[in-house]
């Protein structure tokens, strides 16, 4: 049987808000995802230049050399508005809550084996270094970038490095004791491995120009870091060799990198639709950041892969090449 | 294999510091001033950022896991709002223009907020204090976006709101709050974080909300309360935040004290200056009253700043001198400036309306000492010449204060018979102020305040007109294609609130969910 | 005026979940004021308020995170002090 529930009908005057209507094309129904985003920024009549950067204005699209004619351009596949942003989180945060909780009461870190343990302290605890490099940089995106549509995903991707960062410390915890931080935070500044990657990261931490920074941090070193270590590293060489409980308390950053993947390469795609100087520009920027990351992760992938760690590298390599250029970000 | 130990359980405080501040390290690939290059330039000395304490220690995945439970609550009340046509069961359709206030004068601060946070989120070279800055500019955007998602329903049925960015950026009234947030953000780290976490949501922030959400609550506005009770518990933490922030800076050195004591002394200045639309808001367009804006001043900011400011003694900081002349004109700034917005209603995106008998009545009980002797006579005036068809409305473009931005309608503090003006002469230019303490902050830096864009002089120099409009066409309308230029609706977004759409509109959709025809 | 003198207030939505809460403020803080308003209530106290996790979990029958409050705080004023079992709003040094 149908019910037809009945409320008072009253015609609405319009359907959304000016700004967005006008970009939508039409005062169509909008999104939350589209009312939260589009056009949210200020793009005119600025009052005063800022004391800390006079040579732009507080919002200004000159701070890059990538040009867009609509900033607006820029999509989130993932919809992320706040709302729908800690919602997709906080699932997440549950079920990897549950992991930690059920290796922790079932005493499976006594059955990890020891080479596997060490391994994974070894790698993953000054990760936290290195997300934490991450979230810092995508902070900077979020503040110094042009429009709402892609400086909002950046403080997200900020927010989740920041939270993965936390995860693996999590990890160093469990694993271990607070003190294994300290031992990991001892290599980060001073073990000859560690040392290439610790330079990159703080190179990028002085780069200007914010898109470049995203490429850099958000498609090249990301994009070669998380499969490499999360997915071949862990997810593979580990749980194949009795490491299931560290690949069970890392399902977060496998799944993050997935997801995060489809976004960062939206927005190459769209950057480099828009123009071949955009294109040259993205295409440059890849070529410079690829060959320093991958051999700044040599030295972390041999500490668990050993001599099958160059080819793993080159894997995940080529993988970056392909989604290069199905973004086209091909010069 | 021998028994696991039983690990030693962290403590909150000890486990937070593992979390957040021990991710940092002292680089020495790139110069740590290269790294955070603003955090020195404007003489804050910090010696230790370790003394950082953190106020609420809250990490990612508990973040998450606590805000996504208020989002599931707040979107499923402004859901059942808006299903069940909630704007209906409002007091009356004049509280509509508050939230008309709202949407184009605070939320796109919230944005501005999210942004400036996450500015110095990057700059502070202490882990612990960017931590805390980049979270709260998470929350900010949560509330930039919860506030445009509540009050979208609205945007649907009544006028003024549906071009709140655009107004937000050029029109005149507020200029008043974009240049408030624009000020803040473009100063220096410390200076944002002193005037926006520590005196806009510390000191002012109760002024701010408790009016705008408990008159919602008053009035019917179910999602607005909604909205205004699940903010608060971010702005907990902002508080927290904030006041962390004043006690670290002051603690770290003594030659700290006189520059966080100017700051505090400007920006809570220009938060009063801004807070006078909240005043007038609460006085006069909430048709159900929570309380006047001389009672919430002495609740929310002299009993409760009381406190504050009696811990702060010990460092030397003492109640910014402005405040004797905000005690002064707390009788009075409400009526003053709804006196203007009722007269310049052209360039508003709200409505307005005269006070009736009975509100004129409750404001002579709330003012015994100055609205029947200064403002009453002037209502009642205007209220004859409505009545008489002839309702009174300024044509000329008011001239505004260099640095608040607000039309000098303000009157001498003490003498409420005399306009108040200042004037400098600076660099070939003669610039204006409201009031003295404008004054000074415009000496403090005149090269910041002469690059502000008075909207009236914007208009005068053209720069308020569509792009390819012809000043020199015959038959050219200049406060017409001004209003084109802000995409004002004229005769529907401005003007008097009585016989308006929104006006006819609401009492006609009420009649239709009242009534059987 | 002395330091002592000085109030500390929490305000919070007053709903099912935070009954038990409110319940064990009162409790641990003999001299706290309770001022209810619409849909939320705010606690008030000279000196200190403190809110024991302890207390509320024998109220509510289950394990309690102090955290939670963030759910339904509205309000607050005072230094705020945090950690696993006691969460202290405080003017004292």
């Amino acid at each position: 049987m149908q019910m037809d529930l009945r409320t008072v009908t009253i015609s609405p005057q319009r359907q959304t808000y000016g700004h967005v209507a006008r970009h939508l094309g039409e005062d169509k129904a909008a999104s939350r995802y589209q009312e939260g985003t589009i056009g949210l920024q200020t793009t005119g009549n600025q009052h005063y230049r800022p004391v800390w950067d006079p040579a732009h204005e507080y919002f200004d699209a000159s701070r890059t050399a990538v040009k867009m004619a609509d900033w607006y351009a820029f999509r989130d596949p993932r919809q992320y508005y706040y709302g729908s942003y800690v919602l997709a989180r906080a699932k997440q945060q549950d079920a990897a809550e549950a992991a930690f909780d059920f290796v922790e009461t079932r005493g499976l870190v006594a059955t990890l084996p020891e080479d596997i343990r060490t391994a994974a302290l070894e790698i993953l605890l000054p990760l936290r270094h290195v997300a934490w490099g991450s979230s810092m940089n995508n902070d900077s995106i979020a503040a110094y970038g042009y429009g709402t549509a892609l400086t909002q995903p950046a403080l997200y991707y900020a927010m989740d490095q920041l939270g993965i960062a936390q995860f693996n410390t999590r990890i160093g915890l469990l694993l271990a004791d607070p003190q294994a931080l300290d031992v990991a935070k001892a290599s980060w500044l001073e073990d000859v491995r560690w040392q290439s990657l610790r330079r990159l990261v703080e190179d990028l931490f002085v780069e200007s120009d914010w898109f470049e920074l995203m490429v850099a941090q958000n498609f090249v070193l990301d994009g070669l870091l998380y499969p490499l270590v999360y997915q071949t590293i862990i997810d593979d060489t580990f749980a194949q060799n009795g490491g299931a409980a560290v690949a069970m308390v890392t399902q977060f950053q496998n799944e993050w990198a997935v997801e995060t993947q489809k976004w960062t390469d939206a927005q190459l795609k769209v950057a480099c639709a828009e123009s071949a100087e955009n294109r040259a520009l993205i295409a440059g920027w890849i070529a410079k950041w690829k060959a320093r990351s991958a051999s700044a992760l040599l030295p972390i992938a041999q500490c668990a892969l050993g001599d099958q760690a160059e080819s793993a590298l080159d894997e995940v390599c080529e993988q970056l090449v392909k989604r290069a250029q199905k973004a086209g970000a091909v010069a | 294999m021998d028994m696991p130990v039983k690990k030693k359980k962290l403590g909150l405080k000890e486990r937070y510091a593992l979390m957040t501040r021990g991710l940092g390290w002292e680089p020495s690939y790139q110069s740590i001033d290269d790294i955070f290059p603003m955090d020195s330039f404007e003489g804050i000395k910090i010696h230790d950022w370790d003394a950082w304490e953190d106020p609420f220690r809250l990490t990612m995945d508990s973040y998450w896991k606590y805000q996504a439970e208020k989002e599931r609550k707040l979107y499923a009340i402004v859901d059942a709002f808006a299903q069940s046509n909630g704007h209906l069961t409002l007091s009356d359709s004049r509280y509509i223009n508050t939230v008309k206030l709202f949407v184009n004068g605070f939320a796109p601060l919230e944005y501005m907020s999210h942004r400036g946070f996450a500015h110095i989120g990057r700059q502070f070279r202490g882990v612990g204090p960017r931590v805390a800055c980049i979270m709260q500019s998470l929350d900010e955007m949560r509330h930039s976006q919860t506030q445009i998602h509540a009050i979208s329903n609205y945007n649907r049925y009544y006028s003024g709101m549906a071009e709140f960015r655009h107004h937000h950026d050029y029109l005149p009234y507020l200029q008043v709050p974009k240049s408030f947030f624009e000020d803040a953000a473009t100063g220096g780290p410390f200076e944002f974080i002193v005037a926006i976490g520590f005196a806009f949501e510390y000191v002012l922030t109760n002024l701010v909300f408790v009016p705008f959400i408990s008159g919602a609550a008053y009035n019917g506005d179910m999602g607005a309360m909604t909205f205004g009770f699940s903010a608060q518990s971010d702005e907990a933490r902002h508080m927290t935040l904030g006041l962390e922030v004043i006690k670290f800076v002051l603690e770290q050195d003594p030659a700290n004290v006189p520059i966080v004591q100017k700051w505090l002394n400007k920006w809570t200045w220009r938060g009063v200056r801004v807070l006078t639309l909240v005043a007038m808001m609460q006085d006069y367009m909430l048709p159900k009253r929570v309380m006047s804006w001389a009672e919430a001043w002495e609740i929310y900011f002299e009993e409760n700043c009381g406190a504050l400011f009696r811990d702060l003694a010990r460092y030397g900081i003492t109640m910014p001198p402005c405040v004797e002349q905000v005690r002064l004109e707390r009788d009075h700034l409400s009526h003053m400036a709804w006196a203007h917005f009722y007269q310049a209603r052209g360039t508003s995106d709200f409505h307005v309306w005269l006070p009736s008998e009975d509100d004129m009545d409750w404001l002579s009980s709330k003012y015994p000492e100055t609205f029947d002797q200064y403002y009453r006579p002037r209502f009642e005036y205007w209220a004859k010449c409505e009545a008489d068809g002839k309702p009174f409305e300024a044509t000329a473009v008011p001239m505004q204060c260099q640095v608040c931005q607000i039309p000098m309608l303000f009157t001498e503090p003490g003498h409420p018979m005399t306009l108040a003006q200042r004037h400098v002469h600076y660099r070939d230019e003669q610039y204006h102020f409201c009031s003295e303490h404008c004054e000074e902050i415009f000496n403090d830096e005149p090269e910041k305040y002469i690059q502000a864009k008075i909207a009236g002089h914007e208009v005068f120099k053209g720069n308020a007109f569509r792009p390819g409009t012809d000043p020199t066409a015959e038959g050219f309308n200049p406060a017409a294609e001004a209003l084109a230029f802000f995409k004002v609706e004229h005769g529907r977004d401005n003007g008097l609130h009585h016989g308006s759409h929104d006006h006819r509109n609401f009492e006609m959709w009420r009649g239709l969910a009242k009534t059987n025809d | 005026m002395s330091e002592a003198g000085s109030t500390v207030f929490l305000a919070l939505q007053a709903n099912d979940d935070t009954r038990h809460v409110i319940d064990a403020i009162m409790a641990d803080n003999p001299t706290a004021i309770l001022d209810p308003q619409p849909a939320m209530v705010r606690i008030t106290n000279r000196g200190a308020l403190v809110v024991r996790r302890e207390s509320i979990e024998e109220r509510m029958g289950r394990d309690y995170d102090l955290q939670e409050l963030h759910i339904n705080m509205i309000s607050l004023s005072g230094r705020v002090d945090e950690t696993d079992d006691e969460l202290t709003l405080s003017w004292n040094h």
